[in-house]
């Protein structure tokens, strides 16, 4: 019988594994659900699932959204007031009992982001900022040194940094080491659906860092989420795989369970991928006919 | 000619935020509000006394959907 390729190589084979080092990883210390806390810069959350409130049609949606997914902090974008807007997603957010986590989406400079920032603190009384600089208008990737640069000066103003980044291990360490709360990596452009498409960078992430790793951007379906959370990440964001779903509450409670499966079966710590069948029956004791 | 919110407006030089904020139809104690002029946030504690200068480019914003 040939010998089994080595989890790495077997992993390679179907291109969904994690590194050598990940698949091979016995049992991650991931706490019993009662007491397993997220914590970043001193928040502790119970739910590893953030909420991107963009795409909902309508506020009754979202919140109903909310409150299926468990989730304890949502994401909203700061825009200019429309005098005719109805309803207040203020009002949703506040009666919902969740964080709420500006963000700087549209911003395709370190400047721009850095006053976005700013004013978002004076608007919504909270330092935490998940900073997004794009560099491309059709795939909305992240502008690496624009996000830099505003990183450090936001660091610098006493915000509590959550960048959106691409899934490049050492941007991750150099977010790290500005002195970021936590990376965002993305699994595939915002909105796209397109799962995680390199999850062996965000294993590398997972092992760049010594923080809280959220994956964000490109979630499909809770099966991207529970993978997610399987490579390691502490916490998933999904906007559009909710919000745009054809029953956006049944997704919601699809990723709550997703992100929490994934979470266990992390620290129950997966078997190696092999090429070749490994019997789980044994053989002592298999009895000889016709012999 | 003073700019609010991106668009040529009749407000004046000399009024205060809390004028513009009216004008949009908000409360001078509107919550999830944040004020920037000329790129400058002015902090809600200002808004009473800040008087806009001439040329001034308002932005009012506020919470909307996004991820």
């Amino acid at each position: 019988m040939a010998e089994p390729l080595s989890p790495a190589l077997a992993g390679a084979s179907d291109g969904t594994c994690a590194s050598a080092r990940s698949v091979a990883a016995p049992a991650q210390d991931v706490a019993e659900p009662a007491q397993d806390v997220l914590r970043i810069a001193g928040r502790s959350m119970r739910s590893r699932l953030f909420l991107g409130t963009g795409g909902f049609p309508s506020l009754e949606l979202l919140a109903e959204a909310i409150a299926v997914s468990g989730c304890e902090l949502v994401t909203v974008a700061l825009r200019r007031v429309d005098p005719g807007a109805r309803g207040s997603l203020m009002d949703v957010i506040a009666d919902a009992g969740v964080e709420l986590l500006p963000n700087t989406a549209g911003c395709m400079t370190a400047r721009d982001a850095v006053i976005t920032a700013r004013l978002a603190r004076e608007a919504f009384a909270t330092d935490w900022i998940k900073l997004e600089v794009i560099g491309d208008e059709d795939t909305l990737l992240p502008d690496a040194p624009e996000l830099l640069r505003a990183a450090e000066q936001l660091v610098d103003e006493g915000f509590v940094v959550l960048p959106y980044t691409t899934d490049d291990p050492v941007l991750a360490r150099r977010l790290a080491d500005i002195g970021c709360a936590a990376v965002l990596p993305l699994g595939s452009p915002i909105g796209s659906g397109m799962g995680i498409r390199n999850p062996y960078n965000i294993a590398l992430i997972r092992e760049a860092v010594d923080l809280p790793v959220v994956l964000d951007a490109g979630v499909g379906t809770a099966s991207d989420a529970a993978l997610a959370m399987e490579l390691g990440c502490d916490a998933v964001m999904a906007a559009s795989a909710i919000s745009r779903a054809q029953d956006p509450v049944a997704m919601a409670r699809a990723m709550r369970a997703a992100v929490e499966a994934g979470r266990l079966a992390r620290g129950a710590g997966r078997i190696p991928r092999r090429l070749y069948a490994t019997a789980s029956t044994p053989e002592q004791g298999l009895p000889e006919f016709g012999a | 000619m003073i700019v609010l919110n991106g668009q040529h407006s009749d407000v004046r030089a000399g009024e205060t935020i809390v004028a513009v904020l009216a004008r949009l139809g908000l409360e001078a104690d509107a919550r999830g509000v944040a004020v920037a002029v000329d790129d400058e946030v002015v902090p809600r504690a200002a808004w009473e006394s800040f008087a806009l200068g001439e040329d001034a480019r308002v932005e009012v914003l506020t919470a909307m959907q996004g991820g």
